[in-house]
Parts: C-alpha cells; sequence; structure tokens
C-alpha cells in the first residue's frame, strides 16, 4: 500500500509543486525571486526522491536524497553571496 | 500495521504541505512573502517524507540518515532564508505595497554592510565602533 501511495499520490503531486515554483523561476521579477524558487526545487527534490526510494523499495536512492540536502544549501548560500556582493566577489578585500 | 498507517498519514501531510509550499509561492505578492511560505512549508513537507521513509525502512542504519538528513534541512533552511532575503532587501527589491511597516527602513549603514538597531543617518557623523569592522 505505501509504495503505491507514494507512486500514485505523492510523486504526481510534487511534481505539480515542482511546476508551479518553474512557473515562480520564470515570472520572478527579481533575482532573489528565482534563488527562492531554486531552493524550493531542490527542497521538493529531496521529497521526490525520497518518494521515489519508497515507490521503487530502493535504498540506494535514497543516498540522492542526502547529497541533494547538504548541495542544496551551499548552493543557496552562494547564490545569496553572490546577488549581496556580486561586484566585488573577484576584488581583493571582497 | 499501525506504522503502515502512520507512514501514509506522514506521506499525504509532506505532500500536502509541498504543494502548499509550491501555491504559495506562485501566489504571494513580494519575495519576502514568498520566501516565508518555502521555508517553512516545505521544510515541514520534506520533514515528514523523510521521517515516513525512516518509519518503513528496515535498516536503523538508513533510518538515522534519514533523521539526519531532516536535522540538516531544519538547521540549514532558515540560515539560507536569512541570506537570501538579507541579499533581497540590500538589493532593494520592494516590499509588497499592503506591508504594514519596513522595521529595517534606515537601520543599515550607508555602505550597506552594517545593521543598527538606531537609525543611521545618510549624513556622515561619528561613525560608531560597528562600522569600523
Amino acid at each position: 500500500m505505501i509504495s503505491s501511495v507514494a507512486l500514485w499520490i505523492v510523486l504526481p503531486a510534487l511534481s505539480i509543486a515542482v511546476l508551479l515554483a518553474v512557473v515562480r523561476l520564470f515570472l520572478g521579477p527579481s533575482f532573489p525571486d528565482q534563488v527562492v524558487a531554486l531552493d524550493l526545487i531542490t527542497t521538493i527534490g529531496v521529497g521526490i526522491v525520497t518518494a521515489a526510494a519508497l515507490a521503487w523499495e530502493q535504498t540506494a536512492l535514497f543516498d540522492v536524497a542526502t547529497v541533494l540536502a547538504l548541495v542544496s544549501f551551499l548552493a543557496t548560500v552562494a547564490f545569496a553571496r553572490y546577488v549581496e556582493r556580486g561586484i566585488r566577489l573577484w576584488s581583493s578585500n571582497g | 500495521m499501525v506504522v503502515e498507517w502512520l507512514v501514509v498519514v506522514l506521506l499525504l501531510a509532506g505532500t500536502f504541505f509541498m504543494v502548499v509550499a509550491g501555491i504559495g509561492i506562485v501566489r504571494m505578492p513580494d519575495v519576502y512573502l514568498r520566501m516565508s511560505c518555502t521555508s517553512k512549508a516545505a521544510t515541514l513537507g520534506s520533514g515528514c517524507l523523510l521521517a515516513a521513509y525512516a518509519l518503513q525502512v528496515g535498516d536503523a542504519g538508513i533510518a538515522v540518515r534519514a533523521l539526519a538528513t531532516a536535522a540538516f534541512l531544519l538547521l540549514t533552511a532558515p540560515v539560507a532564508a536569512h541570506m537570501i532575503g538579507r541579499a533581497a532587501y540590500r538589493l532593494g527589491v520592494p516590499l509588497w505595497a499592503g506591508s504594514c511597516c519596513d522595521e529595517l527602513k534606515g537601520a543599515y549603514s550607508p555602505s550597506g554592510d552594517f545593521l543598527q538597531s538606531r537609525r543611521v543617518d545618510e549624513t556622515p557623523g561619528p561613525r560608531s565602533s560597528l562600522d569600523r569592522r
């Protein structure tokens, strides 16, 4: 029952959520909007990989979720840093 | 059997919160409000999904790893949201017209590098010890 719930309810709903975030990624009037949308996409991606690991009962897939959670934080911080002081990023006292 | 129902309930709750985050990022009028939607609802949703996985999988090592991933998400999502919010505010992304107040207005030093609780005048006056780094 769990794998069918994950396959037929959780994965389609999370795909819809990713599509909504992609809408904001394309619409977003400012660059921080797009960074927020990318952050949401990776956070939903952690959930998608977890649901896929449940749906197909592959525990090896779960490592992808852990790595994605670790990398998304680094990506978000790097984007925020770039937005905030992008001009001074390569200067000596940056 | 009880565990199975608990896993299903956690899966559905996590899915609900993630869809709410997706709706919120489209419907909210402002980058700050969008960020408050996504950082809270999406973190809670992925936490629910990871807890469901930790309950369902038989291996204790993988369950502990799932809980550690959830704890890491809970630790890092506020930090990331704060960094994006500060960057957006310093870029000058406008607030929603219906926002009640902007308590940060004038609180950043003119260089934009320091935040003070008292208002900073635009004219250079006696600089506080905070401004010297």
